[in-house]
């Protein structure tokens, strides 16, 4: 799936192009160049990484090989509703890889990646700290403990409805101003 | 010149120089994968190489002649050893030799046959890669269930160039031999080099139809 990127986006890699230029064309500094842009950015769409390599003047092979090793380091968008499923030892026990692919199965993603429309991203993480909820998978800041399959529909389907309540009020609110 | 003792072989060698390819040059083979010749900094990659000094295990790509070195490379635990690394790197590799543009000139096949371990591997579950063929570079394709990681492209291709356009992208198993796009204005065209592709061992890189050496 390849990133289309947002105005913002661009706004902000624009920005960054014009900051690269104070750091120092060495190439131990490719690894704080690349915090410094998931920082801002959140993640790093192939334009960034050609970026880099270009004022880095190294091969974008090389970047995108050591972007790819570290985990802190993103290759999609977040989405508006990240979701982490636990697959630490206790969730793993209780199945929780079942519940993953339920979530990659209904967003239609992998694990890793972000829904189109950049509302759901899905990531799988070690142990949250409530192994005694097992299978536990996280949706924004909400812990939702003791996973079934059957929940997942329901936590998206929870989400897009209240997207489209949102919606119909913001319409609402419109049409009384008219 | 100093003098070792291989497998009760008196050779002749210089000191300091590389043990892999001491055995090697003087007839006497050892599986490897990841060694290239006269390389200053073995990669020691794939734990293929193992001989046994002093009754411990030691990769001969990492070992330096020195006078009086006393090496056995025929022991059981060293074969041990080796047949479990290859195992390991059958499990990941796509069996199709009969469809493979490396049958019969392959590393892997000639090991196998030396190590006496069947292609497919037993009690090892297979774990190959989806999609196998990676078509991203400009001119070059990658077959990743065929690539073994043994890393020669990279070497080969920094050694040359200055600067590795190949990398190993990703880790663990999601490890792959990468080419990621160059930037718009200064694209990557085909200089005629091949280097990489005839370095592979498994010959799991070509060039793109259409693209000519």
């Amino acid at each position: 799936m390849d990133v289309i990127l947002t105005s913002e986006d661009k706004v902000i890699i624009e920005k960054l192009g014009s900051r690269l230029t104070q750091c120092e064309k060495v190439k131990t500094n490719l690894i704080p160049i690349l915090q410094m842009i998931q920082e801002e950015l959140k993640y790093l769409p192939p334009e960034v990484i050609k970026m880099v390599a270009k004022y880095l003047e190294i091969p974008g092979s090389e970047v995108y090989g050591v972007a790819t090793f570290y985990n802190q380091f993103k290759f999609n968008p977040p989405g508006k509703n990240p979701i982490k499923v636990c697959l630490g030892t206790a969730c793993h026990v209780r199945a929780g890889d079942i519940i993953l692919e339920n979530f990659e199965r209904k967003l239609g993603i992998s694990e890793g990646q972000t829904t189109e429309d950049r509302e759901f991203s899905i990531e799988r993480v070690a142990c949250v700290g409530c192994c005694a909820l097992a299978p536990v998978a996280i949706m924004g800041d909400t812990v939702h403990g003791h996973m079934a399959p059957s929940k997942v529909e329901g936590l998206i389907l929870r989400v897009q409805v209240e997207h489209e309540k949102a919606e119909r009020e913001r319409q609402k609110i419109e049409s009384d101003r008219q | 010149m100093v003098q070792i003792l291989v497998d009760n072989n008196i050779i002749e060698a210089e000191n300091g120089a590389n043990l892999l390819q001491t055995c090697l040059e003087n007839g006497i083979y050892i599986p490897n994968l990841c060694y290239l010749n006269d390389s200053q900094e073995p990669f020691a990659a794939c734990r293929l190489c193992f001989v046994e000094i002093d009754g411990h295990p030691v990769a001969a790509c990492t070992q330096k002649v020195s006078e009086g070195l006393q090496v056995q490379t025929d022991t059981s635990a060293v074969r041990s050893l080796q047949k479990t690394a290859f195992r390991l790197l059958l499990s990941v590799h796509e069996i199709k030799c009969k469809e493979c543009s490396a049958n019969k000139r392959c590393d892997l096949q000639r090991i196998a046959k030396f190590l006496k371990v069947g292609l497919k591997p037993k009690g090892l579950e297979i774990r190959l890669k989806d999609p196998g063929l990676d078509s991203g570079h400009p001119y070059l394709i990658v077959d990743q269930n065929r690539c073994v990681l043994c890393g020669k492209c990279v070497q080969v291709c920094l050694q040359k160039h200055g600067h590795s356009y190949l990398t190993f992208a990703k880790r663990g198993f999601d490890t792959v031999i990468s080419g990621y796009i160059e930037p718009d204005d200064i694209p990557l065209t085909f200089s005629g080099c091949t280097l990489c592709i005839d370095i592979c061992p498994v010959m799991a890189i070509s060039l793109k139809e259409g693209i000519k050496s």
